[in-house]
């Protein structure tokens, strides 16, 4: 590595600091010079381009992020609403019948809530694309379940810095800690101890000894995502006409 | 000067410092100075502008930014000591379930690196383990919840659960006062949605022991909506109504108070305020009339904040106030 030596006593700095500074700044120049050049280009076709895909954006605000979450629970929703038709669900165990009796409810009160504080400012019913779902199927059902609940906590935790009213940020909070709650019962009926993992939580090692806290790699943080990467995962889910982009909450 | 060599020290112990420099290959670009020359006499400031882009964010906190980071860090301090004690106490903690109880030790471990990293030097010291007493005797008697940490598994998770529901509560009461910084909300909201799947996986456990069942076939039992509470209950996953006032609701102390009201219970509906679990009513809208939807639904699909007095007067159940008398004060 390296070193810089005796600073203070010169006025001129030895070269192995200043190179690499040049070196990295001629890079980050560079860098800068292409991604400008991608934005001109992505300029010109931006509004071709969300016409082309026919992307029905949130919004912006506290209202873009109240549709987002509404979006997305009207996928929950619509989701838990059709296990309950299916052969999975007519032949499981009361335990999982409960639990996906629970989760239909749970996520139908979450859509009808948000519905109902956007009023006139929600955007429409959202029609889901089931295909890739076996609803006659435990396994199926059960990787999709997980697929969506841990979609809704990390798109919750990421939205949430873009909430404006303290009272939504609380109704947000009130609602990802329940779907954080789902989303480790069904992590935990796939694959027990499995509530938080390394998919979905930078989990923590420590390096010294396991009883002094703080000391280790890693965060226990849940590993959020911005709306645009939740978008794309989301949209795998419906139809043409109701994928969705949340340009204004980047 | 031997700036490289200060660094690779630091990195010795804290592993993360390039993390917090914002990755060696941006150290220079935070300095401002692409394209200029460096001189020997800029580099005392350069240097301690460095530090204090990776360290020193703490000046900038806001003392009630300040007041809610330490009150979650007192928390976690207090999940993680008793999840280690339990882990410590020989033949108190099935195989089966060791690897999850270390999972959750190894979370609340992380979150006390996240909170003390966040506060810098205004972080509260660790109060080390024995600042808590978990029989819930205050350290001037032996509390109703001594066997916890000795051979009593099902009330050791009933104070799991209480402990983990009550900080859940309290990340989502501090989340408002975290606004204005993004960053910290992150950081809170991060470790908030973990601490739900920890008190999750608490109660699926809990309705696995209640009916003789371990590992993989806990989650083959079902919740029962008239046995939520008390040290056998079987919760579901998910807060129903107040849980009966939740695992010890007839000892003093009582868990009760975690599922409880908090201060204050009512408000307009734009307003911040902290009602029971059992809350149905939210922004104004009554969740348990809605078409097809019902009052336990209602309140199972919220799950309700509480404020830093309520928390502080349950946590303060679990300290030794001779020994740590300021301790959730």
């Amino acid at each position: 590595m390296s070193k810089l030596h005796d600073s203070g006593a010169t006025d001129q700095v030895p070269s192995a600091l200043v190179q690499p500074i040049q070196r990295r700044s001629f890079l980050r120049y560079t860098g800068a010079g292409m991604a400008l050049s991608g934005l001109f280009l992505a300029g010109c076709d931006d509004d071709d381009e969300s016409n082309s895909n026919n992307l029905l954006d949130v919004g912006s605000s506290d209202n873009g992020v109240l549709n987002y979450a509404y979006a997305l629970e009207q996928l929950e929703a619509a989701f838990y609403a059709q296990v309950k038709t299916g052969q999975y669900y007519s032949t499981a165990n009361a335990a999982e019948k409960q639990v996906f009796d629970d989760l239909a409810l749970h996520e139908k009160a979450h859509t009808d809530f948000l519905k109902a504080v956007l009023s006139t400012n929600a955007i429409k019913a959202l029609e889901p694309d089931f295909s890739s779902i076996n609803f006659n199927d435990r396994s199926s059902v059960l990787n999709a379940a997980k697929t969506f609940e841990d979609l809704g906590v990390a798109a919750y935790n990421g939205a949430g810095r873009y909430i404006q009213t303290a009272a939504y940020l609380v109704i947000a909070g009130k609602i990802v800690s329940v779907e954080a709650r789902h989303a480790a019962l069904i992590r935990d009926m796939i694959g027990y101890n499995t509530f938080v993992d390394s998919d979905v939580v930078d989990l923590f090692t420590p390096t010294g000894s396991v009883s002094t806290p703080g000391v280790g790699n890693g965060t226990g943080r849940e590993r959020s995502m911005t709306p645009s990467d939740v978008l794309t995962k989301a949209n795998a889910f419906l139809k043409e006409g109701s994928r969705l982009s949340a340009n204004s909450l980047r | 000067m031997d700036l490289f060599k200060i660094i690779s020290d630091i990195e010795k112990v804290d592993p993360e410092i390039y993390e917090r420099l914002d990755s060696r290959r941006r150290v220079f670009k935070h300095f401002g100075l692409a394209g200029k020359a460096v001189t020997g006499a800029m580099l005392p400031g350069l240097v301690s502008g460095l530090f204090q882009r990776a360290y020193g964010q703490t000046s900038a906190l806001s003392p009630d930014i300040v007041a809610v980071l330490n009150l979650a860090l007192s928390l976690e301090y207090l999940e993680f000591y008793f999840y280690d004690s339990g882990l410590n106490a020989t033949g108190l903690i099935p195989n089966a379930d060791r690897p999850a109880f270390e999972k959750i030790r190894n979370d609340e471990s992380g979150h006390i690196k996240v909170l003390r990293g966040a506060l810098g030097n205004a972080a509260i010291p660790d109060p080390t383990r024995a600042a808590f007493d978990y029989s819930g005797g205050r350290g001037r008697t032996v509390g109703p919840f001594a066997p916890a940490l000795v051979n009593d598994y099902a009330l050791f998770l009933g104070s799991s659960q209480a402990f983990v529901d009550t900080g859940v509560r309290a990340y989502k009461g501090g989340a408002p006062t975290l606004m204005p910084n993004k960053d910290l909300l992150q950081a809170a909201l991060d470790i908030h949605s973990v601490e739900a799947r920890h008190s999750s996986h608490v109660r699926t456990v809990r309705r696995g022991l209640a009916a003789s069942q371990s590992g993989q076939a806990a989650t083959t039992v079902a919740g029962d909506l008239n046995n939520l509470s008390g040290k056998t209950g079987r919760p579901k996953s998910w807060i129903s109504g107040t849980d009966n006032g939740g695992p010890s609701p007839s000892t003093t102390p009582s868990t009760t108070p975690v599922y409880g009201p908090g201060n204050p219970a009512t408000g307009a509906p734009t307003a911040i305020f902290f009602p029971a679990e059992s809350n149905t009513m939210q922004a104004g809208i009554e969740i348990s009339t809605l078409a097809g939807l019902n009052a336990t639904a209602a309140s199972e699909a919220f799950d309700e904040p509480l404020d830093p007095t309520t928390v502080k007067s349950i946590a303060r159940n679990f300290v030794n106030e001779l020994v740590a008398p300021t301790l959730f004060a």
